[in-house]
């Protein structure tokens, strides 16, 4: 089934600051098209859990949004260092983020759990010194 | 309660948005840790925090809050500032502590939501 929209961006895995804009668009534009304020809550909050993932730990990535008639589809895709154990970092608390994140307020284990507390659907693809592709759906 | 009657309380100084001060709030936030707001918050319209950085406006984005009070004399810079007034959201600043600011607003009505399950 092809998409009925998609809305792409290049994530920038310099600055940390700056993280976190592709999903403030997304809000935007699924607020835009009338969509449930539930669903584009839960959406853009998955998003912006795996795009912060991506600038901390993959030097940023890109990040599609697909938008089918029945679920929203965000796909994550970076060239980072990979996940070792999917298991491990899918447990809460789990975190290999750097002090200067967790100062910020960030980095405390609950990115990948909450993607999966927050959508339908989560899959993880990665392989180390290649990259990780995250697929989250949210059922409309 | 009001926005405004929370700002009375905590002596705060309003630094956007004044416009949506006259907004009802049922239930507040006190946090610093980003993560956390993500996880758990449900409902909650305010956030009280001392951390600041660009991302306490987006995460408060993400959660639909619309007011953000920063304790501790805690000045958000101007980028912070223009994030917020794009999103609506109002700030304030209080020379309260968290647990102070807190303690106010939950003694005078306004108190915490169950956390998610």
């Amino acid at each position: 089934m092809s998409e009925l929209l998609n809305f792409h961006f290049d994530v920038d895995g310099n600055d940390f600051t700056s993280a976190g804009q592709a999903s403030i668009q997304i809000k935007k534009n699924l607020r835009r098209l009338g969509l449930d304020p539930e669903t584009i809550r839960r959406v853009s909050i998955a998003m912006y859990e795996g795009e912060i993932n991506m600038v901390i730990h993959a030097h940023g990535g890109e990040a599609d949004v697909n938008i089918y008639e029945n679920y929203i589809e965000i796909i994550l895709k970076d060239n980072g260092p990979g996940i070792k154990n999917i298991e491990q970092a899918m447990q809460e608390g789990f975190s290999t983020a750097p002090d200067q994140i967790r100062s910020l307020g960030f980095g405390a284990g609950m990115g990948l759990p909450n993607m999966k507390r927050y959508t339908d659907y989560m899959k993880i693809e990665s392989e180390v010194g290649k990259g990780t592709t995250v697929t989250m759906r949210v059922d409309i | 309660m009001k926005i405004s009657e929370m700002q009375k309380l905590l002596e705060a100084r309003v630094l956007c948005c004044e416009e949506n001060i006259n907004h009802e709030i049922h239930s507040a936030c006190g946090c610093d840790l980003m993560s956390d707001v993500l996880a758990f918050v449900k409902d909650q319209a305010v956030l009280l925090t001392g951390l600041v950085n660009p991302q306490v406006i987006r995460t408060a984005e993400m959660m639909d809050m619309i007011c953000i009070v920063f304790v501790r004399s805690k000045i958000p810079t101007q980028e912070m500032i223009d994030l917020a007034r794009d999103s609506g959201i109002v700030l304030m600043v209080s020379d309260k502590r968290l647990y102070e600011a807190c303690g106010l607003l939950y003694t005078n009505g306004l108190v915490g939501n169950k956390v998610k399950e």
